[in-house]
């Protein structure tokens, strides 16, 4: 797995945010998201986020770009752009600071494409709008784009539909457009989620080799640890609109401080071991718009205790070790001992694929 | 201690707000404003006292607000007031009956077509075809010019244009219909072609069939006005509201409300079918 | 190629619609009771005369060798004779007034479009708003109203109130024409808004709900060609299927709408022809309105192919 590019601390993050709290109003009251997240990625590093679903990473991501979805919207914390906190700025400004900065790779390549545009013309499209290049000159940019993704015979395939080309065409389609802005952190929501897992091996190379080249930040967003720890350098594990463990991948998925990440790694399931039933973790995480008290995983947490729920509000992040980046929101992590088996779970998983 | 697991908010971008889940306001109101208009029509005798069909040329021409005249009188002298409350009978009677025949006769054809298939479901969707290639009132007005005028000719002319709807949206719902599971499993259990069609599909079926008549009562009002209004519906002098639009246009100048009272009349009737059309819509989403 | 294969099927799917309504126009002149040789020559002709009249007319003939008589004589782009006016021929008169019935459609369905698409879009923009909601208001006040008073409204409100536009005739100066078509466009457009705002807001709706608009506003292009080169891109195509099925309605509210205004078309001459009892006119304009209704809708859905790649690509 990749090494971090940098050492966290060192230089000012090319985006960062603060205790973000992000809440979605609905008939049926009012749905806490996003409650007190921080992550930070700098340039070239690769950072990822994983949960399961509802946990609340898309929905971050979505902040972070400044394009949330209309009734939700952010209620609290600070989103620093080179360190200057864009959510004082007027919407607009705010708007395009973040989308100069930042792009999106979706999950559906299909419905993240214009179906009536051909590709080639949407790969375009910001350099000609936007970047004021002619028509010709957007062009030649569109196809240079496309060869940097791995597209074969863009030439050809510039004048294709969306529904012509195959799903991971379309997702380096959807990663040249998000190349066209010139971001400097690339945001991915599940982008091989929907791929073959060949072709998923393939569409992450092309990130990863463009992260390199550019010193791209890519904050990468999957339930899948395989696909996150081999791409990224340092993972945030969320659980119910919270960070509840950071940290280095290697460190942090050998030896995981938060029950819920032992939990996900154990739930890995291993081709070869004779098993009766797959572990899953039991129950379901919590409805957000009735805040749970305390550690939001203490329900369905096998070394939940009464001081676990003990305080209503949420446990903070603290760091494990002194002078280590790993740090859990566990308030019990240091007497509990979550056995290092995790490591094999999930190493013999990798080399399954 | 689990809680319910949370429905996760599929908020797209730019999305409506989804509206209260609660009381179907829509529907409410869209059957009491429809049952208000039916009552009056209803009741029209007790309403008015004056007769619709009375001429009075001394109390011709007065304006809304006369006394005894709430909506005044027209060139005749005639109360414009028992003259809506009767035309209501009419073009409501006629609007609601011309749609039930197009509705059941479609419907059967429908559920025969999307069911049984072959060469039947070719021929009837070629029927189909044609009679959608014409324009529905000019087809209409056809039939009822070559019918003779009256409300007879008005029912057989929209009940042959207007069957066509109702055939589509039932034969659509029982294509899909007839994969289900409990369609395949009436059908395995030996049960009689009728009875599978009858007690288990139709029910099921007719649904898009009775929102889409709501709009269609509508249309059926709209196609009698305007078939009076050119002469071709209701003789007069019983009253109707496209001739008294008819009637109206001559003294537009000077009694503007003598065209333009009717008119409001059929919005109206309108307005409340949209609404309970829109109501039944959302009733069966909330499903 | 695959779109030529495209239009050649439609073209052939067309020819049983066709033959079905010359048919159907066939029948109505059997469905008229009476006979109709008596209907002309008058109730105290002899049975000579009307023996005669029959065997000229062909009325002795079996059923289906008439109706091969009246569509050898279409294809003929013979439409019979005038009953009304002696000595006319029916498609001379219905050729020279068709003028007046074309601009009312083309600039009625201009004015609606240019009505319907800010409405909707503005709608679309701020949904749940105070003017979303008075544009939502529209298809629900609307669907009742019947689309000769909306004519009549407009006189007294603009042609009579406040003399700003002529009320009847086409004029006779092409800007005669233009002045006297605005009223009666407008009310065909106006007739028209319901069911359009209610098909494109719709279809705005769904796409603004599109992840690709995501895409293009992340891509920072403006708000104006999120909403023109994408959103109304692609809801335009959906909406297109809808306008042609609506001009069906349209084209036959024109009966109505040109008799308000006594505009000269084809709309009016088939409201005279009934009045005058001129049974090959209304006829002959029954079928002429069915053939343009099949025409827009094939062009519809070849318009539809064109903008929409996944339909002709496959």
């Amino acid at each position: 797995m990749p090494e971090p590019q940098q050492q966290p601390g060192h230089a000012t993050p090319v985006l960062e945010a603060v205790d973000l709290h992000v809440e979605i109003p609905l008939p049926i009251g009012h749905l806490q998201a996003v409650r007190g997240v921080s992550l930070s990625v700098g340039a070239g590093e690769s950072v990822g986020l994983v949960g399961e679903s509802g946990c609340g990473k898309s929905i971050t991501l979505r902040a972070l770009l400044g394009l949330l979805p209309v009734p939700a919207r952010v209620t609290g914390g600070a989103l620093l752009l080179d360190g200057v906190d864009v959510l004082g700025m007027p919407e607009r400004r705010r708007q395009r600071a973040l989308t100069d900065a930042m792009s999106m790779v979706f999950q559906d390549s299909l419905t993240a494409l214009n179906p009536v545009m051909r590709v080639g013309d949407q790969i375009a499209e910001v350099p000609r709008r936007r970047l004021g290049m002619s028509k010709s000159m957007a062009h030649a940019r569109a196809i240079d784009l496309m060869d940097q993704v791995g597209i074969p015979d863009p030439e050809q395939r510039y004048r294709a539909y969306p529904h012509q080309l195959s799903g991971g065409m379309r997702q380096r389609v959807c990663i040249a457009i998000a190349m066209s802005t010139e971001p400097r952190v690339m945001l991915a929501d599940e982008p091989t989620t929907a791929l073959d897992v060949t072709i998923q091996a393939q569409v992450l190379a092309v990130i990863d080799k463009l992260r390199v080249e550019r010193q791209l930040g890519l904050v990468l967003v999957s339930h899948d640890l395989a696909v996150v720890s081999q791409t990224c350098s340092r993972i945030y594990v969320m659980y119910a609109g919270r960070v509840v463990e950071s940290g280095g991948s290697a460190p942090l998925l050998a030896t995981p401080e938060h029950p819920y990440t032992d939990a996900l790694l154990r739930s890995v399931p291993d081709p070869d071991a004779v098993v009766a039933r797959l572990a899953s973790i039991p129950g379901q995480p919590p409805t957000l718009v009735d805040v749970p008290r305390g550690c939001a995983f203490a329900p369905r947490c096998t070394y939940a205790a009464d001081v676990c729920t003990a305080e209503a509000s949420p446990p903070e992040l603290e760091q494990v070790r002194a002078a280590e980046p790993h740090t859990t929101a566990c308030l019990r992590h240091d007497d509990i001992d979550l056995s290092a088996s995790a490591e094999d779970a999930l190493a013999l998983e990798k080399e399954a694929r | 201690m689990t809680s319910i697991p949370a429905p996760i908010p599929t908020v797209t971008a730019d999305a409506p707000r989804q509206s209260r889940p609660g009381r179907n306001y829509t529907l409410y109101v869209g059957l009491t404003l429809f049952a208000l208009i039916v009552l009056a029509a209803i009741f029209a005798p007790l309403l008015t006292s004056a007769d619709p069909l009375q001429q009075n040329l001394l109390q011709a021409r007065l304006a809304p607000g006369s006394s005894g005249h709430l909506l005044g009188t027209d060139d005749l002298g005639r109360d414009v007031l028992s003259r809506i409350l009767f035309g209501a009978r009419i073009d409501l009677k006629v609007g609601v009956l011309a749609v039930l025949i197009p509705l059941v006769v479609g419907s059967m054809l429908g559920l025969l077509c999307g069911w049984w298939g072959r060469w039947f479901d070719t021929i009837v969707m070629r029927l189909v075809d044609i009679v959608v290639a014409f324009p529905f009132y000019v087809l209409v007005i056809a039939l009822v010019f070559a019918l003779g005028q009256g409300t007879r000719s008005i029912y057989i002319a929209i009940s042959a244009v207007g069957w066509v709807a109702y055939c589509r949206i039932v034969r659509g719902q029982v294509l899909v219909a007839k994969e289900q599971e409990y369609a395949l499993a009436a059908r395995a259990s030996g049960l009689p072609t009728w009875r599978i069609l009858v007690r288990h599909l139709l029910p099921n079926v007719i649904l898009q069939a009775i929102v889409y008549a709501m709009s269609d009562i509508v249309l059926s009002i709209l196609a009698i006005v305007t078939l009076s209004y050119l002469g071709l519906g209701v003789a007069p002098p019983t009253p109707e509201w496209g001739s008294m639009i008819a009637e109206g246009q001559n003294s537009l100048l000077t009694q503007w409300y003598l065209a333009t009272i009717p008119g409001l009349c059929v919005v109206v009737v309108g307005l409340a079918l949209a609404l309970i059309a829109d109501g039944l819509v959302n009733q069966f989403n909330k499903r | 190629m695959q779109y030529a294969l495209y239009v050649l099927r439609r073209l052939l799917t067309l020819i049983p619609v066709l033959v079905g309504i010359t048919f159907i126009v066939f029948l109505l002149l059997k469905l008229i009771p009476g006979d109709p040789a008596v209907t002309l020559l008058g109730v105290h002709a002899t049975p000579k005369a009307v023996a005669e009249l029959h065997q000229q007319m062909g009325l002795d003939k079996p059923l289906y060798q008439q109706y091969l008589t009246f569509l050898g004589h279409l294809l003929q782009g013979n439409l019979g004779q005038s009953y009304q006016y002696r000595g006319v021929s029916v498609s001379s008169l219905v050729f020279s007034n068709l003028a007046p019935t074309v601009w009312l459609i083309v600039v009625g369905t201009v004015f609606a479009v240019a009505i319907t698409v800010p409405l909707a879009m503005i709608s679309a923009n701020r949904p749940g708003s105070v003017t979303d909601g008075a544009v939502r208001a529209i298809p629900l006040a609307g669907i009742g109203l019947p689309s000769f008073w909306v004519g009549i409204m407009l006189i007294l409100l603009l042609g009579l109130k406040v003399k700003v536009l002529p009320v009847s005739g086409f004029g006779t100066s092409f800007g005669g024409h233009v002045q006297h078509i605005i009223l009666p466009a407008l009310t065909i457009a106006l007739a028209q808004l319901p069911i359009l705002i209610r098909s494109l807001r719709a279809s705005m709706l769904e796409v603004l709900g599109s992840d690709y608009i995501v895409t293009a506003k992340a891509k920072g292009l403006s708000r104006s060609r999120v909403m023109f080169g994408h959103a109304l891109r692609n809801a335009g195509v959906a909406s297109i299927t809808v306008l042609g099925v609506n001009l069906a309605y349209l084209v036959g509210s024109t009966v109505a709408v040109e008799k308000v205004f006594a505009l000269n078309g084809v709309g009016f001459q088939m409201y005279n022809a009934i009045l005058g009892r001129d049974l090959p006119v209304v006829q002959a304009i029954t079928l002429i309105f069915a053939v343009f209704v099949v025409t827009v809708n094939l062009l519809t859905d070849l318009a539809h192919a064109a903008l929409d790649p996944r339909v002709r690509l496959g």
